[in-house]
């Protein structure tokens, strides 16, 4: 049988996170492609910012990192280039990485460098107690839009993309075969890599917009989001208010770490011509 | 328990059993050993012409830095385009990141992997670096900070000199903690200082800042590069216990943690939250108090260690000029020249900023008549000057915010009106 608790703090247990959230799936999805990929845990390090996904280090029993709000991404740059035999999985979530790091986001992906960046995205500001994010969806309410939000909202997969991400997808915590798939190609992915993982909220988020019963958080998640496949076969009608999910984007390209290896190796190349 | 901190930052002298009593003894002490104990005066080796910046980034490498993460600013760039260059050579990473507070934590993730780690920046770059700055204090992370002082506030006066950040180095982070600042006046000192920076954050495990300014980082002199065999240089401890023994911020009879290079075997956590020797958050009363306390007691319990300055012409002064940087050397000019004219003026020259030598001061306080602060911000360190003397002596001060250097007449002058 698998045992997750040889990836786990068991003493940190019970966590943080509310009945009903999803926090916890993705953390034992993580956990199972890990394993599944056997890298070893003394050479793995997580990397997180503040808010509730960014708590996950807290629990896994590898090197973690919990960083200040944002700037996830900026810290694991540092790990990874100092030290590129490590695997960084950065844990992050939609105001931590799109709102207060939306800079160390874009350029992260920009540069290409060979972070595996879990993005939970539930629509809200979870920690602080609901107040609206970055891809909260227009007209929905938040404690800091008690009117309905009237700001147009983030696509935060498609932002990556954009700024130069080699492997970008987007999973959810009902669909969760497909989520270990997607967090295990994300790891193995040479290169800056996006799993957006839709892990809605019933507490903050859920409350707040007629869907406090997780049970319905899970059961529009299950009708919402749609592999890409499926979509773009759907008819417009059809398509209205889905979720494309799978991996959304895939492509090789020079990653930032191994070309700064290069760049020392042809500089030691040209001492020792010189002599 | 140990003592709260605070007794010794604000009351240095209150604490009477320490001082009062063997007051000759303890001032002695810190006059004779303290006084230019690390810079030296003639160092022997490679002479060669080098502007100040160049000169920083030169130490750092001969510190073992092996990583810069940056972001361009003026008056500090001439650092990381040095290092640019240098780094790739040796083995080391260099990264231009997407701004400075982005630069500041990619130091932080690089230096829990081992490396000996530098950014460095100006004013403005300052202001946002202390975000970060406060997670590698409260995570006991090694990491050297440079700040080249320009004019604030703001954008201020980019390309020209002030000393406005000294006490942002102190405080500019929020909560309570420590704090390591260092100043240099000449190139040479750029150099040194920049190695003792690196020293004095493995050692203690905290960020170091280097308080430059725009004189000294763009100034281009003469100096002496030392026989390598002649610089100390000093690497963070590794643990000796096995990993399920391992507590990284259990601390030891020196007050410090050992915190394990990522990726050798011990797997604990790093957090800017509260936590206790675990690494973990708590909550627990007790243990908050505890790593509060600690990340200011680190520093105040090794202070007699940590404080250097130096004095010129000091031991029958009757008026002390107190000046650090691009302003002592005027200082040092106007010294020699009151002294030509008579007048008995000495220097005191703190190369450590922070923690403030206000022992070393106390004693000055007794024996001269009056300080005389130069510096180029509205009296940033007569502030301490002041709380140092405990009215011992008069505190005047010389100061300029227009962006023009102090120079030896307006100390001279200000001497002459105190005498």
């Amino acid at each position: 049988m698998f045992d997750y608790l040889d990836y786990v703090r068991e003493k940190n247990l019970p966590h943080i996170w509310c009945s009903g959230c999803g926090d916890g799936i993705v953390l034992k999805s993580l956990i199972r492609s890990l394993k599944k990929l056997g890298i070893p845990k003394d050479e793995t390090v997580m990397v997180s910012g503040i808010g509730c996904s960014s708590r996950t280090p807290g629990y896994v029993d590898i090197n973690t990192l919990h960083t200040t709000h944002g700037r996830a991404i900026a810290f694991a740059t540092g790990v990874k280039l100092a030290s590129p035999k490590l695997h960084v999985i950065v844990v992050t979530g939609d105001g931590d990485a799109t709102a207060i790091g939306g800079n160390h986001y874009i350029h992260g992906a920009r540069r290409n460098i060979d972070l595996t960046v879990l993005l939970y995205n539930n629509y809200i500001y979870g920690m602080t107690g609901g107040q609206v994010s970055p891809t909260t969806p227009r007209g929905k309410f938040a404690s800091t839009a008690p009117f309905g939000n009237l700001e147009p909202s983030f696509n935060i997969a498609g932002l990556a993309q954009a700024a130069g991400a080699s492997f970008v997808a987007l999973g959810d915590v009902y669909h969760v075969q497909q989520l270990d798939k997607l967090i295990t190609a994300a790891i193995q992915k040479k290169g800056f890599s996006v799993v957006e993982i839709l892990s809605p909220c019933p507490t903050a988020y859920g409350r707040r917009n007629k869907l406090a019963n997780p049970v319905d958080l899970m059961n529009w998640l299950k009708d919402n989001v749609i592999t890409k496949d499926k979509l773009d076969k759907m008819g417009e009608d059809e398509r209205a208010g889905k979720v494309a999910s799978g991996v959304l984007w895939d492509v090789e390209k020079p990653e930032f770490t191994a070309e700064y290896d290069k760049l020392i190796e042809r500089l030691k190349g040209e001492k020792q011509a010189k002599g | 328990m140990r003592t709260p901190p605070g007794v010794l930052i604000f009351l240095p002298f209150d604490a009477k059993e320490r001082f009062t009593g063997a007051r000759a003894s303890a001032r002695g002490a810190f006059r004779s050993t303290k006084e230019t104990a690390t810079l030296s005066k003639t160092p022997t080796g490679k002479i060669v012409m080098m502007q100040g910046n160049d000169a920083c980034a030169e130490g750092a490498i001969w510190a073992g830095c092996r990583f810069f993460a940056g972001y361009p600013i003026t008056p500090s760039s001439e650092i990381a385009e040095y290092l640019v260059r240098k780094l790739p050579k040796v083995g080391g990473k260099f990264i231009q990141m997407e701004d400075e507070i982005a630069a500041m934590g990619a130091i932080i993730g690089a230096s829990l992997t081992g490396a000996k780690v530098l950014t460095a920046t100006s004013g403005p770059g300052f202001s946002l670096k202390q975000e970060n700055l406060g997670h590698a204090v409260m995570a006991e992370v090694p990491c050297v900070v440079v700040d080249v002082q320009r004019g604030g506030p703001s954008t201020g006066t980019p390309t020209l000199p002030a000393q406005m950040d000294m006490q942002q180095a102190r405080w500019g982070s929020h909560g309570d903690h420590g704090v390591i600042a260092l100043t240099a006046s000449s190139a040479q000192e750029m150099f040194e200082q920049t190695i003792h920076a690196f020293n004095l954050a493995e050692t203690y495990m905290t960020p170091v800042i280097l308080l430059f300014d725009e004189i000294v980082g763009h100034m281009t002199e003469r100096m002496v590069l030392p026989e390598k065999d002649g610089v100390t240089i000093v690497n963070r401890k590794q643990p000796s216990v096995p990993p399920d023994k391992y507590l990284p911020y259990a601390t030891g009879e020196d007050g410090i943690p050992v915190l394990a290079n990522f990726g050798t075997g011990y797997r604990y956590n790093v957090t800017g939250l509260c936590h206790d020797e675990t690494g973990f958050p708590t909550n627990d009363a007790k243990k908050i108090e505890a790593n509060i306390l600690h990340l200011t007691d680190k520093i105040e319990r090794h202070r007699a260690d940590i404080m250097r300055w130096k004095t010129f012409q000091l031991e029958d002064a009757t008026v002390c000029v107190f000046a650090y940087g691009g302003v002592a050397r005027s200082a040092r000019r106007a010294v020699k020249e009151c002294r030509e004219a008579g007048i008995k003026v000495g220097l005191f020259e703190p190369t450590t900023i922070w923690p403030f030598p206000a022992e070393a001061i106390l004693d000055v306080a007794g024996r001269v008549k009056a300080f005389v602060c130069a510096e180029m911000n509205l009296g940033q360190m007569a502030r301490e000057v002041e709380l140092a003397a405990k009215c011992r002596a008069e505190i005047h001060r010389v100061n300029r915010v227009d962006g023009d250097p102090i120079t030896p007449k307006q100390i001279i002058d200000r001497v002459k009106e105190v005498v």
